[in-house]
């Protein structure tokens, strides 16, 4: 496995791509850092980049590579290697290296406008590591459609539409709900469901550090506990960690039926 | 004549130096401590005369009701123990010209029908209180119809849980020209009590950690406050049914909860809010009822709600404050709008300058869909920040429909104010 991650590893930081997304996020860093010249409130700016590009990119990365190298991929399977650790390998490979380029690309522009002496360094790793989870989870999400696809472009259509879905439609529809509903107690179901979307819960997991004054602004007992306790904190991270896990977990028990 | 006049100096002359000697004769000093001819309190109090000073030195006093009628001075020598062992008051005070320093008073009656206090003075005029350390109290310092004291340097806390069994720190109740100033007050209900007070200033003090309110007014004109520190208090500053108060320079900083403002104005009439910086409250300013109030040169910080009106806010005048990455600048519950928006500095505005005047071109409509709808349906506060709360705040601003159409600022600054 390890073998196949660095050479999935390795072709992808010579590919162009990488460059292109670590260049992007090098940049943003630093034009955002130039026209607010505040630490705290870029990190606020980015938490709306991250929580929107983060996941995207990382559907279009990972469908693309399964396409991409999948001529690769079936003379790798004629070899006398287990079909999970190949496509581990990859899968680590690729979103390990997008979390790098995220990373280093939003990482040195901040380090250079002075994070070090700023208060806002927890509030940028958290941004950081949420970052990464995205990564991980729509790479994994990008991986289970493309295997269930054997067509290229249903395949893209499928993992653009998962995107479109969780970053704004299922946002829209929970919206109406909750209005439509008014009438009925609604707080455990709203936490409920924000669970059921990875976006959603990475944004609450940073709304928990920067907006937590707005958020405990509610009356409601449930929510009090849930986010002014760290039971907010530890829980969203838990169910992020299960987000990883469930796709990871569905990817091999494809492979292992799959007819490559 | 100059014989006359030599005469006449030298009465004036004389009667000053007999003024001098009887001051001198009055002042006499009391000292009290464990081996000195006074260990009590009381009977160094009862055989003071007017202007005396009673000295007591370094121990631990268990005392109740010190009862003190005369102009005397009570200074202690390296924080002597004041023990009210839990027994109704420590000190009760009904003097003029008195003074109370450097005593660590603790430990008065907790009770939930009296006002025990640490300090209680009534009817008393030109006094001063400074450099105690009050601990274990019910209420701190109680001043009743007095006029022309000062309190100051007086650090003051309580281990109070809820509302009722607690009391507060510094509680006037019907006075006037008083000064309360430099002190800390933690861990009470209210920091700073007003009611029925008039024209008295309250600056410099630092007030944390209460359970109700930082500093709280009440039916109280004509009053000042300023450079007061207010933190993690249920809410920083409460002014209710009170007109002409003046507020400016205050830091409310991390005011949270679902009750929680770094000031709550309830029924205000004509007041200034100055050069205040609001930071991570929840909500900043909770406006219930108020009539020209002029906010001006405040900083609003990363606030969950900045300014949010509940009702009936007549003239009010918005000029030239900084909304800076407040969840929600502007929270209103009504389409009529009376109240002035201008030149302020809102970080969520996306307009240009072309003249580059410093001022965009564009109106800023501070309230948000998003908002009117966190005011309807609670819950959706989860969704915060979401892209697409952004999309239908976006088109809301583009043609306003469910916000009052004419809530705009037509002068928004493109920078801050410093």
């Amino acid at each position: 496995m390890f073998k196949i991650l660095k050479y999935s590893f390795y072709d992808l930081m010579r590919s162009r791509w990488s460059y292109v997304y670590f260049i992007f996020y090098l940049a943003l860093g630093f034009i955002l850092l130039f026209l607010n010249n505040d630490v705290n409130k870029a990190v606020i700016t980015l938490m709306n980049i991250i929580i929107v590009l983060t996941p995207l990119i990382g559907t279009v990365f990972g469908v693309m590579y399964y396409y991409n190298s999948k001529e690769f991929t079936e003379l790798l399977l004629a070899q006398p290697i287990k079909r999970s650790k190949i496509f581990m390998g990859q899968y680590l490979g690729i979103s390990i290296s997008l979390t790098l380029s995220l990373v280093l690309g939003l990482g040195i522009p901040f380090v250079a406008y002075g994070l070090f002496r700023s208060s806002a360094i927890f509030d940028f790793s958290l941004l950081l590591l949420v970052g990464a989870f995205l990564n991980f989870i729509f790479v994994a999400l990008s991986f289970n459609i493309a295997l269930s696809n054997e067509n290229k472009i249903k395949g893209f259509g499928y993992a653009i539409l998962m995107w479109l879905f969780l970053a704004v439609i299922y946002d829209g529809v929970f919206l109406t709900f909750l209005v439509f509903f008014n009438e009925y107690p609604l707080d455990k179901f709203s936490l409920i469901a924000t669970m059921f979307n990875p976006i959603d819960l990475s944004r609450i997991l940073i709304l928990l550090k920067l907006d937590i004054s707005a958020l405990l602004g509610y009356t409601g007992a449930v929510f009090r506990k849930f986010f002014g306790t760290n039971l907010g904190m530890t829980l969203s991270i838990f169910i992020l960690v299960l987000w990883i896990i469930f796709p990871v977990w569905r990817m091999n028990r494809k492979l292992k039926k799959k007819d490559f | 004549m100059i014989n006359e006049i030599f005469i006449i100096s030298l009465k004036r002359s004389f009667f000053i130096l007999t003024l001098f000697l009887s001051v001198n004769i009055f002042a006499q000093q009391i000292e009290v401590c464990e081996t000195c001819e006074f260990s009590d309190i009381q009977t160094a109090i009862d055989s003071s005369k007017n202007g005396g000073i009673i000295l007591i030195k370094k121990g631990h006093y268990k005392v109740k009701n010190l009862t003190i009628t005369k102009s005397i001075h009570i200074i202690g020598e390296d924080l002597p123990i004041i023990d009210g062992q839990f027994k109704e008051y420590v000190f009760k005070i009904n003097a003029n010209d008195f003074s109370l320093e450097g005593l660590n008073i603790i430990n008065p009656g907790q009770s939930y029908t009296k006002d025990f206090a640490a300090v209680l003075v009534s009817k008393s005029k030109n006094f001063s209180i400074k450099n105690n350390i009050l601990e274990k109290v019910f209420f701190g310092l109680l001043i009743e119809k007095s006029r022309y004291g000062s309190i100051s340097n007086n650090e003051v806390s309580s281990d109070g849980v809820d509302e009722a069994g607690s009391g507060n720190g510094v509680h006037l109740w019907n006075c006037s020209n008083m000064k309360v100033y430099n002190n800390e007050l933690y861990n009470l209900r209210d920091g700073i009590y007003f009611e029925f007070v008039k024209k008295s200033e309250i600056y410099e003090n630092y007030s944390h950690h209460n359970i109700r309110y930082g500093l709280h007014f009440m039916f109280s004109n004509n009053n000042n406050y300023h450079h007061n520190k207010f933190y993690k208090n249920g809410a920083g500053v409460a002014v209710m049914f009170s007109k002409f108060i003046e507020m400016r320079h205050n830091k409310f900083l991390e005011n949270w909860g679902s009750a929680s403002y770094g000031l709550l104005l309830k029924e205000i009439y004509d007041a200034e809010i100055e050069n205040n910086l609001f930071e991570q409250n929840t909500i900043a300013i909770n406006v219930d009822g108020s009539t020209r109030i002029n906010y001006k040169n405040n900083t609003f910080s990363r606030n969950g709600w900045a300014v949010k009106v509940v009702g009936a806010c007549y003239e009010n005048i918005f000029f030239q404050n900084n909304f800076m990455n407040n969840a929600f600048d502007l929270s209103y519950n009504s389409k009529i709008n009376s109240n002035k928006f201008d030149k302020n500095y809102w970080s969520d505005y996306s307009g240009y300058d072309l003249d580059k005047d410093g001022i965009g071109d564009i109106p800023y409509r501070p309230v948000k869909l998003f908002s009117y709808i966190v005011n309807r349906t609670p819950e959706t506060i989860v969704l915060l920040r979401s892209l697409f709360v952004d999309i239908i705040n976006f088109s809301e601003k583009v043609s306003p429909v469910f916000t009052p159409d004419n809530l705009t600022d037509n002068q928004p600054l493109m920078y801050m104010i410093q």
